[in-house]
């Protein structure tokens, strides 16, 4: 929280770091991070509260032809349902995984858009505790789906690429087993706590540095630079919010392909 | 200025990879939350509302392929009744000119007829009263005649045969003459 001290005359910049994303807790109040319930976790709680809220009211009283609301609410259904579900796990499966790949595409989208609003400005998957979460929650599933597809032969089918010339094999087994049993939920989940921490440290610095910049620095030049970190700073806002919509989507559709591969696991 | 060596003393906070394990349990036992009421109460909500409009659709059109047969069918069913009816107009015209000319030509067989019978008739009359006056003629043609002869000749001729010979004679004379001059 140093960042966020009075200036004095001789205050030297201090740059955000990693602690400054951890607030200090909620319950109890102001309790050091890690020792209670945080901020983090109320935006979990919100943003499954606003995602039951949203399409519980928008479709309790379905219409043939829908309102604005219904409207939305069904395209957005229709867009994990066919766009994520269909099109990647095939007509016959799909059916019964598009509730999943629904939980997952908008808790995902609206914890990310959390870091785009202010107040709560904070990408609940910025920290790497809720991205593991949602990664072992996914990896234990598609290893389930493989097991009780093709049983315990999964796991071969999963790692002993066919087509391969056996001389090879000594190579490309250990590199499959390490690709999709180690680095898969690893990667899974890193991408998105990366990409949203990342985000929230840009916007810290760029909120830090120009308020040093203009309410520290006592140079003119140094001023003028500050008032252009804040107008590039909204660039760095939309590319943010893209970004936020463009992670959401690629973890649930990795949801869909890692749930794909392991029902189709015989067919290639 | 800014010296490297506080950016990076600054720089140095927790590790990003490190786990708070309350984060882990919230995120994931709200994830199975939410999890629980998409499965139970919102996609089926969803799918419904799909469903019920493929039906309403593809029933809407079924309806409508329905009602476009219909209207076909009845149309055609006009078109034959239309049909039927122009023949029957056509025969029921036909029949009547038929009548008509068949009524034309009894009337005018009838009329034939009756006139024929009513000349037949006058001929007949004419031709029995001719009878009649040529017999009632001679009858007292030949009286008179006998009567203005004995006179002539004074009882001379008291001779019945002879009288009625003479008579005779006379009277075939005189209808060699009509008939010359009838045939004339």
């Amino acid at each position: 929280m140093t960042a966020f001290a009075l200036p004095t005359a001789t205050e030297p910049y201090v740059p955000p770091s990693i602690s400054d994303t951890h607030l200090p807790e909620v319950l109890p109040w102001l309790a050091e991070y890690g020792t209670g319930f945080g901020k983090q976790m109320v935006m979990i709680i919100l943003s499954i509260i606003l995602i039951v809220w949203f399409f519980k009211s928008a479709i309790k009283n379905p219409k043939l032809v829908p309102g604005k609301v219904q409207f939305l609410a069904e395209s957005a259904y229709g867009f994990v349902r066919n766009g994520i579900g269909r099109d990647i796990i095939g007509e016959k499966n799909f059916a019964q995984w598009v509730p999943l790949l629904f939980a997952t595409f908008f808790f995902v989208l609206l914890n990310n858009l959390f870091g785009a609003i202010p107040f709560l400005q904070l990408p609940s998957f910025s920290h790497a505790g809720a991205a593991y979460a949602m990664a072992i929650i996914i990896y234990g599933t598609w290893i389930a789906v493989g097991v009780k597809n093709h049983g315990i032969r999964y796991f071969k089918l999963a790692v002993v690429p066919s087509g391969v010339p056996g001389w090879i094999m000594p190579l490309m087994v250990p590199l499959e087993i390490i690709s999709n049993f180690i680095v898969r939920p690893l990667t899974h989940s890193l991408r998105l706590m990366a990409t949203m921490l990342a985000g929230h440290m840009i916007v810290m610095l760029a909120a830090t540095g120009a308020r040093h910049l203009i309410m520290v620095q006592e140079s003119l030049a140094m001023n003028a630079i500050g008032v252009a970190v804040i107008a590039g700073s909204v660039a760095m806002y939309f590319l943010e919010l893209l970004i936020m919509v463009l992670q959401a989507f690629v973890f649930a559709l990795l949801t869909a392909i890692y749930i794909q591969g392991a029902l189709d696991a015989d067919a290639h | 200025m800014i010296s490297n060596e506080l950016i990076l003393a600054a720089g140095a906070g927790a590790n990003p990879l490190l786990p708070n394990p309350w984060e882990i349990l919230v995120t994931a036992a709200g994830f199975a939350v939410l999890l629980f009421i998409v499965v139970k109460y919102i996609a089926p909500a969803f799918e419904k509302s799909y469903q019920d409009r493929v039906t309403a659709i593809e029933g809407g059109l079924e309806k409508a392929e329905a009602a476009q047969a219909e209207a076909n069918a009845t149309l055609e069913q006009y078109k034959a009744q239309l049909l039927e009816a122009r023949t029957v107009a056509n025969r029921i015209r036909e029949e009547a000119r038929e009548e008509g000319a068949q009524i034309l030509a009894e009337l005018k067989t009838k009329a034939a007829e009756e006139s024929a019978r009513i000349t037949e008739q006058a001929h007949r009359q004419i031709e029995s009263e001719r009878v009649a006056a040529v017999t009632s003629l001679r009858a007292e043609v030949g009286t008179l005649a006998t009567s203005l002869a004995s006179k002539i000749v004074d009882d001379a001729l008291e001779n019945d045969d002879r009288a009625s010979r003479v008579v005779d004679k006379f009277l075939a004379d005189l209808e060699n003459q009509q008939n010359a001059g009838a045939s004339n």
